[in-house]
C-alpha cells in the first residue's frame, strides 16, 4: 500500500500534463474554497447578528403598559395605568414557567437633557432601577466593581452602576469611578460598579450610557410610588417565551381592569419571537450555503473523474505491460483510486488552508480596523466542518477514481497491449 | 509443460467474424525450446497470446503445468501469469518511468516483495544480463539490445516455468538479435526454463530446438533442427 513504487507511479502521472494537473486539481480546490468562504461568512454574518444580542437571555419577553383603548368596568377608554409592586409577586405565584422575573424602572434623560453631573462634568443617561436578576437576563461584563446586589435593594441604598460611556464623559482619563460620586437629578450615588456592554455597534454605545440603581432606592428617591417601568420575563428552559408573555397579560389585564378584548393597552415585545426568525434565516443561508457549496465541489470532483478516464485511456499500454507482468485488477484499481484520493485531497486541503487563512485574514483586518462589525463578526469555520469535508474530499476522490479505474481493467490485457 | 488440444479461437468484430485459431495440438515438454513461425495473420501470435493467458480460447483444453487454463477471473490469471510466465515482447514494453532496475523487479513488486529486497535480487538479474551500470537510466537512455535485455531480466525475476517471446528480435539489427538469441538458448540451457519464441526470422527459428510452423490457424509443420 505505501510501497515507494505506487507514489513514484502518482508523481509520475500528475507531473506528465502539469497543467492538466493544474486544472484540475483547480477545480476541487476552488470547490472547496468557495465552500469555506461562504460558511465563513454565513458564519460571520450570524456573530455579527447575533452579537447585537449580547448574551440576553433570547427567550424573553418585554411588557409594558400603554393607554387602554376599550371601556371597562366602569373606566373610559384612554386610561393611563402603571404596574405596581403587588404585580410582582402576583406574577410569579400565577406562572410557574417564570425563570427570571425583572421589574424595571427608569428615569428619562438619555440623548435629552443633562440629568447627571458630577463637578463641572454633565450629561443625559438612561437611569434604570433593577433588581439583581436583570444581570442574570441581559449580562453585561463587569470591568470594575460590582452589580446590584440584594442588600442594596433591601436598604434602599443610594449606589450606582454605570456604562463606560458615562464613566469617560464624567470622569477623568485615569480616574478611577468606584466610590466616587455622581448626581442624579440632583441626588448623590456612590457608584459601585462600570460594566462594558456585551454587544456590538449601536446597541453596544446604548447599553454604554446606561447607570443602574436599585430599583427600590428609584423608585422612592425619585418619587415613583410604587410604580413599576416594566417587566422583563424569562421563561424556564424548554418553555416558549409565548407561554408565559399570554399568562402574564391575562393576569396583568385583570389586575388592572382592562377588558381582556383590549389589545393595545399593554405593550409587549417577545424577543424569542425575532430571534427565533433570525435563527431561521441563518439556517437557510447555511443549507443554500451547503448545496452550493456541495455543487461546485461536485462539479471539480467530476472534472477529476473525467481527467482519470483520460489518463486512464492514455496509460492503456502501460497497465496493459503491469497485467501482463502480473498485476491484479485490484493492485491496478487501488493504484488509479490512490491517484484520484490523492490529487482530489492535497487540491482540496489546499483549497481549505487557503480560505481559512483568508477568513483569517478579514478577521484580522475586521479587528485591527474596527469596522463593520455590527454586521459582520468572527468569520470562521468549525473543526469539525472542516474534518467533515476532507472526509467528503477523500470519498469523493475515491468515487471518482472508481468509474475510470473499472474502465481500466475492463479491457483484457491484450488488448491493452496492442493499444497505441 | 504446455498441453494444448483443440484449441479454437476467433475474433468477432461487427457482422465479421474472423477464425483464427482452427484446432491447435500442441505439446510442449519442460526445458523445451521452441520456435514459432507462421506468416503474418497466420494466428501465431494468437497462438501465443492464449498460452501467455493474456486473451481466452473459445474450444479446447489447454493445461499450463497441469493447470487447466479455462474461465479464470482476472485475478486468478494474473496471478498465474506473474507466477509460471514471463513475457519478451517485440516492443520491449518497458514502463517508461521506472529505471531499469525497477522495469526488472515489478514482477516481484505485485508479488509484495519488499521494495529493497526485489532491487537487491533485479540488480543480480541485471548484472547477469551485464547491464549493472545501467541500472539507474531510464528506458528511453538505453538502447535497443540493452532495453530487451531488461525485458528479459524482468521475465526472468519470478523464476517462471514459461517464457513467451513474441518477435523478441524483430525491432533489433542482427548482431544485437543474436546476442539475444545467445541469451535466451542460455537462459534455456541453465535453468531450465521452457521457451515459446514467436519469429519470422528463418536463422532465429533454426536456434531452436524445435520449428512450429502454422498456416491459416493450423499446424502445419514441426522440423527439428
Amino acid at each position: 500500500m505505501f510501497d515507494l513504487d505506487r507514489w513514484q507511479e502518482i508523481y509520475h502521472v500528475l507531473r506528465k500534463n502539469k497543467l492538466r494537473t493544474f486544472l484540475t486539481a483547480f477545480g476541487v480546490f476552488w470547490g472547496i474554497f468557495m465552500l469555506v468562504i461562504m460558511m465563513g461568512s454565513g458564519d460571520g454574518l450570524k456573530n455579527g447578528v447575533s452579537q447585537n444580542f449580547g448574551d440576553m437571555a433570547t427567550n424573553s419577553v418585554f411588557i409594558w403598559a400603554q393607554q387602554t383603548s376599550v371601556p371597562y368596568k366602569g373606566f373610559t377608554r384612554g386610561r393611563q395605568f402603571y404596574y405596581e409592586n403587588a404585580d410582582v409577586r402576583a406574577l410569579g405565584e400565577a406562572i410557574p414557567e417564570i425563570k427570571y422575573l425583572a421589574p424595571r424602572t427608569n428615569v428619562g434623560g438619555f440623548n435629552g437633557a443633562s440629568n447627571v453631573i458630577r463637578g463641572l462634568k454633565s450629561g443625559g443617561f438612561q437611569i434604570f432601577g433593577d433588581y439583581p436578576v436583570f444581570d442574570s437576563i441581559d449580562p453585561v461584563n463587569l470591568l470594575q466593581g460590582r452589580f446590584i446586589n440584594e442588600i442594596d435593594i433591601k436598604e434602599k441604598r443610594k449606589v450606582a452602576v454605570i456604562g463606560v460611556r458615562v464613566k469617560e464623559l464624567l470622569f477623568e482619563k485615569n480616574e478611577n469611578p468606584i466610590n466616587q460620586y455622581i448626581q442624579v437629578n440632583g441626588v448623590y450615588f456612590n457608584v459601585v460598579g462600570m460594566f462594558k456592554s456585551k454587544r456590538t455597534g449601536e446597541a453596544a454605545s446604548n447599553d454604554n450610557q446606561r447607570i443602574h440603581m436599585p430599583f427600590t432606592t428609584c423608585q422612592k428617591t425619585f418619587n415613583m410610588g410604587d410604580a413599576i417601568g416594566f417587566f422583563n420575563i424569562t421563561s424556564k428552559d424548554g418553555i416558549p417565551v409565548a407561554v408565559v408573555e399570554e399568562k402574564a397579560i391575562r393576569v396583568l389585564k385583570k389586575r388592572h381592569s382592562v377588558a381582556p378584548s383590549d389589545d393595545a393597552a399593554i405593550g409587549h415585545f417577545n424577543l424569542e419571537v425575532e430571534y427565533k426568525k433570525m435563527v431561521g434565516l441563518f439556517f437557510g443561508i447555511k443549507v443554500l450555503v451547503w448545496i452550493v457549496g456541495i455543487g461546485t465541489l461536485f462539479a471539480g470532483v467530476i472534472g477529476v473523474s473525467n481527467i482519470m478516464l483520460v489518463v486512464v485511456k492514455e496509460r492503456t499500454k502501460e497497465i496493459g505491460i503491469q497485467r501482463a507482468l502480473g498485476a491484479t485488477p485490484w493492485i491496478i484499481i487501488s493504484q488509479i483510486i490512490t491517484e484520484s484520493v490523492v490529487l482530489t485531497t492535497f487540491s482540496g486541503y489546499f483549497g481549505l488552508t487557503l480560505g481559512v487563512g483568508l477568513l483569517e485574514l478579514i478577521n484580522y483586518l475586521l479587528e485591527s480596523s474596527g469596522a463593520g462589525t455590527e454586521m459582520f463578526l468572527h468569520p470562521g469555520i468549525n473543526f469539525s466542518v472542516a474534518v467533515i469535508a476532507l472526509a467528503i474530499l477523500v470519498v469523493a476522490g475515491a468515487v471518482a477514481g472508481l468509474i475510470p479505474a473499472r474502465k481500466a481493467v475492463s479491457v483484457k490485457p491484450i488488448d491493452a497491449l496492442r493499444y497505441e | 509443460m504446455i498441453n494444448i488440444s483443440n484449441i479454437h479461437k476467433t475474433y468477432i468484430t461487427g457482422n465479421n467474424k474472423l477464425h483464427v485459431l482452427k484446432g491447435i495440438d500442441l505439446k510442449v515438454e519442460a526445458g523445451e525450446m521452441i520456435s514459432v513461425m507462421g506468416a503474418s495473420g497466420s494466428g501465431k501470435s494468437t497462438l501465443l497470446n492464449i498460452l501467455g493467458i493474456l486473451d481466452n480460447h473459445d474450444h479446447g483444453e489447454y493445461l499450463l503445468s497441469g493447470i487447466k487454463i479455462e474461465h479464470l477471473n482476472e485475478r486468478k490469471a494474473a496471478q498465474l501469469r506473474n507466477k509460471y510466465l514471463g513475457f519478451v515482447f517485440q516492443s520491449f514494453n518497458l514502463v517508461s518511468f521506472k529505471n531499469a532496475a525497477e522495469n526488472v523487479a515489478l514482477p516481484l513488486y505485485y508479488q509484495n516483495v519488499k521494495r529493497k529486497k526485489r532491487n537487491l535480487i533485479a540488480m543480480e538479474y541485471l548484472d547477469r544480463m551485464g547491464l549493472k551500470e545501467w541500472a539507474h537510466h531510464l528506458p528511453n537512455e538505453l538502447s535497443g539490445g540493452q532495453k530487451q535485455r531488461v525485458a528479459i531480466a524482468r521475465a526472468l525475476i519470478g523464476k517462471p516455468k514459461v517464457i513467451l517471446a513474441d518477435e523478441p528480435t524483430g525491432a533489433l539489427d542482427s548482431v544485437t538479435s543474436q546476442e539475444v538469441m545467445d541469451i535466451l538458448t542460455d537462459i534455456n540451457k541453465n535453468e531450465n526454463i521452457t521457451m515459446l519464441i514467436v519469429t519470422h526470422e528463418l536463422d532465429i527459428a533454426r536456434r531452436t530446438q524445435k520449428t512450429i510452423r502454422i498456416t491459416d490457424g493450423l499446424i502445419t509443420e514441426i522440423v527439428k533442427n
